[in-house]
């Protein structure tokens, strides 16, 4: 649930970060916040303090050992890799023009887009996914026979998943910037639209297509349900399946994909952090 | 460098069936200096957005350099056009934003790089090309969006209210800078504003717009001295307008309460017709010194630096006079009982 809390794309000028003036904090403020810590790390501490007990009465990298060495928890991270880059791009392609279209000429059909794009939050995975199966799985929409057609289905399911994380970001991302002026700007002087998004729209509004990008890695990375309805043998799925038959490496891979979906996170805070010059 | 003519014939623009401009007709010559001017929402802007591409006429077409680009797409005309809220580009340099155009163009890339330090000097910051545009000043920015438009050597140059954002002594600058740039480079170009005194400083000719109409176009003098329309002469500059009743049209004499003035200008109402006077206050002195004079009370008297304004109640109205600041003036106060008076040449009939 990081996710959620995760930054949104920073749309300060540097200027307006306001210092915030020294405060006494209240009690009870250090109370619920060293609550919340508990409840977070106490988990994760205890997870990672199990995956070093691989070994009978030696903490060590055992099970880490065990994991890594095991081809399929590379073939499926592998395949979560590419399938959450093929997400990315495909979510970049349909949002991207879309808000930057509704910016320009459709402001009043925002709300409309905006609520689209909020569905995936309104209908939960299980019938997102039993809905698709239900038009895909048979003729004469019949895309799931093969496992590398099931594999575009899922992402193209993906996709419409991170549609509210990334056209919020792009949304976001086009507001801090006048984006009508600067489109008529270089229309005038003689620019396409294909010169006008990716020499003036796109790279300002950068961070907002990364913190939108790294959002939807880190969500399709930690998927399991559809994953496991489409039959696809990614992260989510793998890991369930190793919680059936070990002990250690589940704990193990927990601490792995935590750790890498905090990467993430840190790259998010790092682009998105306020600079110099923006 | 030097322009191109512009034409404008019929020109019509419907929102959802609302008339934004109506049957606009217009014709600059190559190097002149036109304003659109008016309040907002008077259809200027739209105006200068279809000669641009940026809107499409409902009707009408507009030729530029004698060619039909009524729907030619924005990138299809070579103009340039300078935005109120200057839209520089923020991810790039001055020197890269100023070059954007030439670059749009594939133009070479030393030919560039000598064309925009040209255009750095003209706009007198040659050593900014390497700063971004959050480092530069609103005036300094809108100098870049200027060199801007003017690097890809446009037929037609397109000023938005291009000095509304900024301060009344950057704006007072800029406003020379442009008109200095505008005559050395003989450049043809439209500048929309609502400020009166913009235009006037500015313009070769001013089109004055109200509600979608051309409600005058002339020569700033023109437009000033020999307002066309009452639009016209209450929106540019301060004006008087005093009820008054026509004695005898030939002779231009009229009823100001029990007292009789004289104009010199055409009266076309008949005799009893209930009219208004027009007069400029800067024609009003506080004495007897010329032809009408009038009895009055001071109601306000405002110190403006270089002129007061002072405000007097007369019968049936009220009126401003603009005096010269003196050092030896004597200021009148509120209360104050006085004359007025204007010559008969300076004030008109209007209905």
């Amino acid at each position: 649930m990081t996710i959620l809390n995760a930054p949104t794309p920073s749309s300060l000028a540097p200027d307006e970060v306001i210092e915030a003036p020294v405060r006494r904090v209240h009690p009870l403020a250090w109370l619920i916040l060293i609550g919340i810590g508990l409840y977070f790390f106490v988990p994760l501490i205890l997870t990672f303090w199990w995956s070093l007990r691989a070994e009978k009465d030696v903490l060590g990298f055992e099970a880490y050992g065990r994991l890594f060495a095991d081809a399929n928890f590379w073939s499926s991270l592998a395949e979560t890799v590419v399938d959450s880059i093929a997400t990315i791009v495909l979510s970049l392609l349909i949002i991207v023009p879309t808000a930057f279209w509704v910016t320009l000429r459709l402001p009043k059909l925002r709300p409309a887009v905006e609520f689209v794009t909020l569905l995936p939050f309104v209908i939960p995975p299980v019938v997102l996914v039993l809905g698709i199966l239900r038009l895909y799985a048979r003729p004469p929409l019949l895309l799931t026979s093969t496992y590398g057609s099931s594999r575009l289905v899922l992402i193209c399911i993906y996709a419409a998943i991170s549609f509210p994380y990334m056209f919020r970001s792009v949304d976001t991302g086009l507001r801090a910037i006048d984006v009508r002026s600067l489109t008529e700007a270089a229309q005038t002087l003689g620019a396409g639209w294909a010169t006008i998004l990716g020499r003036v729209i796109l790279p300002n509004i950068r961070v907002a297509l990364l913190s939108g990008s790294l959002l939807t890695f880190a969500i399709v990375f930690g998927e399991y349900a559809i994953a496991v309805y489409m039959a696809q043998h990614t992260f989510g799925p793998f890991m369930a399946n190793l919680t059936r038959s070990k002990v250690y490496e589940p704990a193990a891979m927990a601490i792995v994909a935590v750790a890498i979906v905090w990467v993430a996170m840190v790259m998010i805070s790092y682009v998105t952090r306020p600079r110099d010059r923006r | 460098m030097s322009g191109g003519s512009l034409t404008l014939e019929g020109v019509r623009k419907e929102f959802d069936g609302v008339v934004a401009v109506e049957d606009f007709n217009l014709s600059v010559s190559p190097g002149e200096f036109v304003s659109f001017l008016g309040p907002s929402g008077c259809g200027k802007t739209t105006t200068l957005r279809m000669v641009a591409g940026l809107e499409q006429p409902s009707a009408g077409t507009i030729r530029l350099a004698g060619e039909d680009v009524t729907f030619a797409k924005p990138n299809e005309r070579n103009i340039g056009m300078v935005f109120q809220s200057y839209a520089l580009f923020p991810n790039m340099t001055i020197s890269d934003n100023i070059g954007f155009g030439l670059r749009v163009r594939k133009q070479d890339k030393d030919d560039r790089k000598e064309r925009v330090a040209e255009l750095l000097d003209l706009i007198q910051l040659p050593d900014k090309g390497k700063s971004y545009p959050y480092e530069l000043s609103g005036g300094q920015q809108q100098r870049v969006a200027l060199a801007r438009a003017l690097a890809i050597s446009p037929q037609l140059l397109l000023l938005d209210e291009p000095l509304s954002a900024l301060d009344a002594k950057i704006r007072d600058e800029l406003r020379s800078e442009i008109r200095r740039i505008q005559r050395q480079l003989n450049i043809t170009t439209i500048y929309v504003t609502h400020d009166q005194e913009e235009a006037l400083a500015l313009s070769d000719r001013i089109v004055v717009m109200s509600k979608g109409q051309m409600e005058q176009v002339g020569e700033p003098f023109e437009i000033y001295n020999n307002p066309a329309t009452g639009f016209v002469a209450s929106f540019v500059g301060q004006l008087n307008r005093l009820p008054v009743t026509v004695i005898d049209p030939a002779l231009g004499r009229l009823r100001v309460g029990q007292v009789e003035v004289r104009t010199t200008s055409l009266i076309e109402s008949p005799k009893g017709a209930e009219v208004s006077l027009m007069m400029r206050p800067e024609e009003i002195t506080l004495d007897a010194e010329e032809e009408n004079v009038l009895e009055g009370r001071v109601e306000a008297v405002t110190f403006l630096g270089s002129i007061v304004r002072i405000q007097v109640a007369v019968d049936g109205g009220r009126l401003t006079a603009d005096l010269f600041n003196e050092r030896l003036l004597q200021l009148p106060v509120a209360g104050d009982a006085t004359q007025i008076s204007f010559p008969s040449h300076a004030c008109w009939v209007m209905v």
